[in-house]
């Protein structure tokens, strides 16, 4: 399906924020950004030229479920996932490094999936489930990852760390006995400034090796 | 122990050498009120051994609070407005549509147009302007309606084109007579105007007399930038009462000083705090331009205000690595003794200075005759600053070849070389060591391989000053419940000191490291050293001791009273003070701790001269006897059809005095040598010519090092013990990468028989020097 073409041409109307919505919503038309949509639909205007909703440019509210947890939260449609985790939700362990999608810094998992939050809007997560990295320990107890990276000093600053552990926790979900190559090719988004990257391997087989027992 | 006849020393028997190699007794004078000797670590129950981070768990949880996760009450969110050309004079600035912006609380002006010295903008990305405003989109949002009007001026934004005579000036003509009329050299046709350093010894004229071969070569290394994971931020709240700041900084207690002397404050009334700090590879020693820029519109919103770079800012204006071009010439004779050592070097820093080879060139091997002249280039660029080994890591890259290619004309092996004209007995063993590790034997002649893909071994060598901080003091308090607290305003930005102090501490009052806890990071404690040229440890770990050693004899006081013996036959041990020779006879720590008359205890100490004295001493800085060393070897596979470097294996053998903990130091190691492989082969901040604006100020175009390039790496760490403090402990991250590149790069010479003299080694310069592409130079 293609957005309805505007009367006027592209170069008399510049892409609008509010025309980017109106077409993104129905280039994708799916079921997660209209799952998100009917809950906040509340603020919403109606769309003059296509009878769609038109979501902003002021903030509506929206659910996320974030670490198993339903949550209210009040975003701004431009606003990223990231933003809407550490901002008005306050889970400052999801990290902006870069902000376009070049370091992983901001890794969350959607549905156990490792993804940039920094590159996806807060609305477009629609019914999907987040885990950060505040969700990961239960009851106090390390997930198996994060006590394998203290174990083999798998980090020095720290920064780069929150996006590494969800990114190998996310491996061994789907792939619980990896290889060096493996855990390689899943952190090979990631940016580490300190070098921890050996460490991190080493962490993750160990994690992988733990599981299993 | 003898007491000296003043009282105020007294002789100890120090440990001294390498282990592995032997260790003998030193003598040394130490300070009556420091600690005896503290033994090998072979003998201890918590220094140097692998104590893991004590901030692990917080780390790996996401509960460390870094500056760009402090949030205030009330705070507002600040941006910067930045210079959109490389030069020009600003004839005015518009700020009506920002300030009427319903989310705005404060604009204010950095360059000033009725001032002619603040009105010219030197380089793309320099501060402007700033708001303040209710949220980070709100000031974006404004900081777009600033209208600046410019004047263009003519830039320069080339090392090479900043050097001919006709190149525009950085800093206009005034400064071009104050230069000729100086006392430092001008050389004729320079419209530079930095400031070269020049030093020596002997006469090099008469050295390349002597030489039966001399070798000369030209190199260039490449601008890199710090990219640090969590940008430089700060979060100011400017008060009646006084001025608080948080700032992701690697010197808490000199961004105090900065901030009081800026903004005309006593040193009381400003605080800085530093949590989790992510990262600054000498980028984050000082306030900055957009610290002071986050203050003033604190005070002037009267709110707190959070200013964080983004990473287009970070890349243009947060400090780099100056690049360079240096010439060595060095003379030798048959036997590979060293004659004459020259060094001409034209670095830059972009408008400021600072872009010098440091000191490898001058004193790394014996050699009587040694010229050097370092100059520094001004160019419409972002301001260069330290950066992990400032100056020996770009000079490491022409040194360590030519020194290399000396040992081929001489039909000698580099190491046998090394071994000739190297003094230091520690860097002997770490070429032993190193060399039986990547298994040196099987090195083969230059371009051995027939295939495609070409294998080769190298190495080089590191040097770094052994760097202390005699303003370092530290607090450790231990209250009645037995509790213990160690505090300092020293930072850990990531090289572990919080894991190291616990574990000193800990070793003295017989306690496990878990059971400290160290608060550091705020000047509300005793003033820390900077975390910059590998000084922290070297400088907090001994009056940490010392403080922890003086308190244990308050401790020992109390209990020898109830255990009716003398407290110098009380031990600290596995969680109890007991007699020595009966340790059944004792009490817990804590029942020791709950005979104090008060609720709490505290010793501060600072920092003494080192035992033996210092090399050099330079304000609150000063430069231990012996220097840190440390070899690397590198195994690079180089495939001479797509000009790929592989970097397959690098063994890294360093020393850093007494290693505290030798996982940490592992990371830290390895963190070096991955930065070294990143300068070597990738990172290359590239300003186009034409609009002087940086076309990679990304982590995506501007190429880092990443997992899928990362080599095994050995660590192997001496334990050389010299007797100079309470810990006889130093730094390591700085060595760790500067022998790096060159060992790469004499790697790839004996891969491909072709030397590679600039950085990056990307492709097409490899393919380039095999003759398979034109040359773009």
């Amino acid at each position: 399906m293609t957005p309805k073409p505007t009367t006027k041409g592209p170069a008399a109307q510049p892409l609008s924020r509010r025309s980017f919505l109106q077409g993104s919503a129905l280039a994708t038309a799916g079921a997660t950004v209209f799952g998100a949509a009917s809950v906040m639909m509340e603020s919403a205007e109606a769309g003059q030229s296509s009878g769609l909703p038109v979501i902003g440019p002021e903030a509506v509210m929206m659910t996320l479920e974030v670490n198993g947890e339903r949550r209210a939260v009040q975003v701004e449609p431009r606003m990223t996932l990231a933003e809407a985790l550490r901002g008005p939700l306050a889970l400052t362990g999801t990290k902006i490094a870069c902000n376009r999608g070049a370091c992983s810094a901001c890794t969350v998992l959607l549905d156990g999936v490792a993804v940039c939050s920094c590159m996806m809007l807060a609305l477009d997560v629609g019914t999907r489930r987040v885990t950060t990295i505040e969700g990961l320990a239960k009851n106090g107890e390390l997930h198996p990852v994060q006590a394998a990276f203290i174990e083999h000093d798998a980090l020095q600053c720290g920064f780069c760390t929150p996006g590494m552990v969800m990114s190998c926790t996310a491996l061994l979900e789907r792939m619980p006995h990896p290889t060096t190559a493996d855990v390689e090719g899943a952190i090979s988004g990631h940016l580490c400034r300190c070098g921890t990257y050996p460490h991190v391997i080493a962490a993750t087989l160990a994690a992988a090796k733990t599981r299993q027992t | 122990m003898i007491m000296a006849t003043d009282g105020t020393t007294r002789s100890e028997k120090f440990p001294f050498g390498i282990a592995s190699v032997g260790l003998r007794d030193v003598e040394r004078q130490v300070p009556f009120d420091e600690p005896p000797p503290l033994a090998p670590n072979a003998a201890l129950a918590v220094i140097g051994k692998s104590i893991p981070r004590h901030d692990g768990r917080a780390k790996v949880t996401g509960a460390t609070l870094f500056t760009v996760d402090v949030s205030l009450p009330g705070m507002l969110h600040g941006r910067i407005v930045r210079a959109t050309l490389p030069h020009a004079r600003i004839r005015a600035i518009d700020t009506a549509a920002a300030a009427r912006h319903p989310g705005v609380l404060a604009v204010m002006l950095v360059a000033r147009p009725d001032d002619p010295a603040s009105a010219i903008v030197r380089y793309i990305g320099a501060p402007v302007a700033a708001i303040a405003a209710v949220s980070a989109a709100a000031a974006e949002e404004a900081a777009a309606l600033i209208r600046v009007d410019y004047e263009t001026q003519p830039f320069v934004v080339d090392l090479d084109r900043a050097r001919a005579a006709d190149a525009p000036l950085v800093y206009g003509a005034a400064s071009g007579p104050a230069a000729e009329q100086s006392e430092i050299p001008f050389l004729a046709g320079l419209p530079l105007n930095g400031r070269p350093a020049m030093d020596g010894r002997g006469d090099t004229t008469q050295g390349f007399a002597q030489a039966a071969i001399i070798v000369e070569g030209e190199f260039r290394t490449e601008v890199q930038t710090h990219c640090c994971m969590e940008p430089h931020g700060i979060v100011a709240d400017w008060r009646p009462d006084g001025l608080t700041v948080h700032m992701s900084t690697q010197f808490t207690a000199g961004v105090r000083h900065e901030l009081a002397q800026a903004f005309g404050l006593p040193l009381h009334r400003v605080r800085v705090i530093v949590d989790g700090m992510g990262g600054g590879f000498g980028s984050k020693t000082q306030l900055g331009n957009y610290g002071r820029i986050a203050v003033g519109l604190s005070r002037q919103a009267r709110a707190p205000v959070r200013l964080v770079l983004d990473r287009a800012e970070e890349q243009m204006d947060s400090g780099n690595r100056p690049g360079t071009w240096h010439r060595l010439r060095v003379g030798a004779r048959r036997d590979g003794s060293l004659t004459a050592i020259s060094l001409l070097s034209y670095g830059t820093a972009g408008i400021t200075v600072g872009a010098g080879l440091g000191n490898n060139a001058q004193a790394l091997y014996t050699c009587p005759n040694v010229d050097s002249s370092q100059y520094d280039v001004f160019i419409n660029a972002g301001p260069g600053c330290a950066m992990r080994g400032p100056g020996n890591t770009p000079a490491a890259w022409g040194l360590e070849q030519t020194i290399d290619e000396l040992a081929e004309r001489l039909a000698i092996d580099p190491l046998i070389l090394r071994d000739r004209i190297d003094a230091s007995p520690t860097r002997r063993e770490e070429r032993r060591i190193g060399a039986e590790r990547i298994g040196w034997q099987r090195r083969r002649h230059p371009a051995a391989d027939t295939g495609p893909v070409k294998r080769g071994l190298g190495m080089a060598q590191s040097l770094w000053s052994a760097n202390v901080q005699i303003n370092s003091a530290c607090e450790v308090r231990v209250m009645r419940d037995g509790s213990v607290e160690v505090l300092s305003s020293v930072q850990d930005i990531g090289t572990g000191i919080t894991t190291v102090l616990a574990q000193v501490v800990a070793e003295m009052l017989g306690l496990r490291p878990e059971a400290i806890t160290v608060r550091i990071g705020d000047t509300e404690f005793p003033a820390g050293p900077p975390s910059h040229g590998s000084r922290t440890t070297a400088s907090i770990t001994p009056p940490a001791r010392t403080a922890a050693w003086r308190i244990l004899q308050k401790l020992l006081r109390g209990a020898a009273e109830t255990l009716k013996v003398s407290a110098a036959d009380l031990i600290a041990r596995d969680g109890r003070i007991a007699v020595r020779d009966e340790p059944s006879r004792g009490m817990r720590f804590e029942e020791a701790a709950a005979l104090l008359r008060t609720d709490r205890i505290s010793e501060v100490a600072s920092r003494s001269d080192d035992y033996a004295g210092f090399r050099r001493r330079m304000g609150d800085a000063a430069m231990a006897l012996e220097d840190l060393g440390g070899v690397q070897f590198a195994a690079v596979a180089v495939d001479t059809e797509t000009g790929i470097i592989r970097v397959e294996r690098v063994v890294a053998v360093h020393d850093c005095g007494r290693p505290m903990n030798p996982r940490q130091i592992e990371s830290q190691v390895q963190g070096g040598v991955l930065m070294g492989i990143s300068y070597a082969l990738f990172e290359n901040r590239i300003l186009d010519q034409h609009t002087g604006r940086m076309v990679n100020a990304n982590l995506e175009q501007y190429k880092l090092l990443g997992p899928s390039e990362t080599p095994a790496i050995d660590v192997i760490v001496l334990e050389n013990y010299q007797g100079q403090s309470a810990t006889d402990a130093y730094g390591i991250a700085e060595p760790a990468n500067i022998a790096t590149a060159p060992a790469i790069g004499n790697a790839v010479y004996n891969a491909i028989g072709v030397r590679l003299r600039s950085l990056p080694m990307a492709p097409a310069a490899v393919l380039a020097a095999l003759g398979k592409i034109p040359s773009r130079s």
